[in-house]
């Protein structure tokens, strides 16, 4: 079935199992993003030195499994780490399925590759990242990989 | 004569494509319908013999699609029961057939501060948002009418009353299905002297609507979702009124006579059709309804009515499933949203397109609706002339699919 690039046991497991989920202080920055299409909202806090990434939610298993993955592999990084990783994550899913992840750098973020296929999803998987920009923009950290989805 | 759906579906070439692999179920018409290929082919033949600009023209082009343009207009008229063909407008779409109406009328009965505008928590936005941007503008106050646990207007004695000034109201939700009795609301509104408009968007295209019997001033409906194309919205609303109010948009065609010291305006409808029209849209939808017409209304009705009955006995018996709105097919059309237990709308509308079932989830443009019945989205199934009850079984296998892959 087509979905299999999709719907990822990855993705499955941090969808029923996500990690870090729950707002939490303290933090430096904070910003809720929403969707204005299918309504789905985030709201992502990060502390100053990336020592905590905290997130709540309402969404579909893709945007909740990304905030998941984008806790484990954001937090608890140098502010330049992250900026790596974030752009290296906003890269694939707008390769229209056409970009190979590594996996030393996107770690479970790689299940991501096969929602790229998917246009209307991909601003599913990329609400909490950008969720996350803003956020650590406001806790003075400079993640400022181009997006344009 | 019975109605014979496998006849109809014949009338569709989209219906016999492909979708992932599977066979397309199409379960999103209050979204937009399918086109049968008499409209498709009326609009090819108008573009390719009959192009020519309306209203302006003399040459026989511009005549014939001139007199194609007004054949459709008197075919929508005859369709809902307008006094003349004079009262239907043609818009883009029903959207600006409501912001028309918030302009224009708002406008005519220059609203202020201490007047009211009554609407419903079951609106679309397009009949919310023109509202509440009519009473930024006025002062005017915005009040409503709740939605019950069971998905009907909440009666409330004191909403309509001596400082109401408009009530819009949608006919049938195009989230919960339900048709609103809106007898009692058009005679309430009427008696402390209010005008009333009827967003008819999901109910036109499914039942007979008869303006005279509404009882309305004005009514919207669109093309898209009652088997015509995109770009193309009507405006239904009583002479009188139409010819009281001032223009919505100007331009060519909407005037009487230009100097560079002033306009005088042309008499409804062309006062409300700046600009070029959609031609070749309105002819698509002039064969649209003529094809409508020849089933005929209440046999169309009848067999949505028919599969709502057994949509909602199938999804009743689906584990997990929710059902938003009336339980039984009795006051509502065939558009059914519900929630699959621990699954998020956009999975299972992923899930279900991709064994070929196309159908819509979100907030379907009624967010208000969603909080609601406290869920940010709902996956939604709509009906129409074309459904089958295999239709409804192939969603029914698709949910279980859902709940295979999320449970």
């Amino acid at each position: 079935m087509m979905l299999d690039g999709l719907y990822q046991e990855i993705i499955l497991d941090h969808y029923k199992h996500p990690h870090g989920r729950g707002l939490r202080d303290p933090f430096n920055g904070e910003a809720h993003h929403v969707n204005p299409t299918c309504g789905d909202e985030i709201t992502v806090r990060v502390a100053a030195d990336l020592s905590d990434i905290s997130y709540d939610g309402l969404g579909c298993s893709i945007s909740q499994a990304s905030a998941s993955v984008l806790y484990e592999l954001l937090k608890g990084r140098t502010p330049q780490d992250a900026a790596g990783i974030h752009e290296a994550f906003v890269a694939l899913m707008q390769g229209r399925g056409q970009v190979e992840p590594d996996e030393d750098v996107l770690g479970d973020g790689i299940a991501f590759a096969g929602v790229a296929k998917f246009p209307a999803r991909v601003k599913c998987a990329l609400l909490p990242w950008m969720a996350f920009k803003d956020a650590a923009a406001r806790a003075g950290i400079d993640v400022s990989s181009e997006v344009t989805a | 004569m019975t109605f014979d759906v496998a006849r109809v579906r014949a009338d569709f070439p989209i219906l016999s494509r492909e979708v992932n692999g599977h066979p397309l179920v199409y379960l999103d018409s209050a979204n937009t319908s399918q086109k049968p290929a008499q409209v498709i082919e009326a609009m090819r033949l108008h573009n390719e013999r009959h192009n020519g600009n309306v209203s302006r023209s003399v040459h026989t082009l511009g005549t014939e699609a001139t007199s194609a343009y007004e054949d459709a207009r008197g075919k929508i008229a005859a369709f809902v029961g307008a006094a003349t063909p004079d009262e239907i407008v043609f818009t883009k779409n029903s959207t600006e057939a409501i912001n028309l109406v918030a302009h224009s009328l708002g406008q005519h009965l220059a609203l202020k501060p201490g007047d009211e505008i009554v609407i419903s928590e079951m609106e679309h936005h397009s009949n919310i948002v023109p509202w509440q941007l009519l009473c930024e503008r006025t002062g005017a106050t915005l009040r409503w009418f709740g939605t019950t646990d069971g998905g009907l207007l909440a009666p409330d004695e004191t909403l309509i009353n001596e400082r109401t000034k408009i009530v819009s109201i949608v006919h049938m939700s195009n989230v919960l299905g339900t048709i609103n009795d809106v007898s009692p609301i058009v005679a309430r509104a009427h008696e402390v002297g209010a005008l009333v408009m009827l967003d008819c968007s999901q109910s036109v295209p499914h039942l007979p609507v008869d303006v005279q019997a509404l009882g309305a001033d004005f009514i919207a409906f669109t093309g898209h979702k009652m088997l015509g194309p995109t770009g193309i919205g009507v405006l239904w609303g009583r002479y009188d009124l139409l010819a009281a109010m001032p223009p919505f948009l100007a331009g060519g065609s909407m005037i009487e006579t230009v100097t560079m010291g002033g306009t005088t305006f042309a008499a409804p409808p062309a006062r409300f059709e700046a600009g070029t029209p959609p031609i070749a849209e309105a002819v698509g939808l002039g064969v649209a309804v003529d094809y409508l017409t020849a089933l005929g209304m209440e046999a169309v009705h009848q067999h949505e009515q028919d599969i709502t009955a057994y949509a909602l006995k199938t999804l009743t018996d689906v584990p997990g499933v929710q059902i938003f709105g009336p339980a039984t097919p009795e006051g509502r059309g065939g558009t059914l949203s519900f929630g699959v237990d621990g699954v998020h709308p956009h999975d299972v509308g992923q899930i279900l397109d991709a064994l070929g079932v196309e159908v819509r989830v979100g907030h379907h443009c009624a967010k208000p609706t969603c909080a609601r019945f406290g869920v940010p989205a709902m996956t939604r199934a709509s009906f129409y002339l074309y459904t089958t009850t295999d239709e409804i079984d192939a969603l029914a296998r698709g949910l279980d699919q859902v709940k295979k892959v999320f449970g």
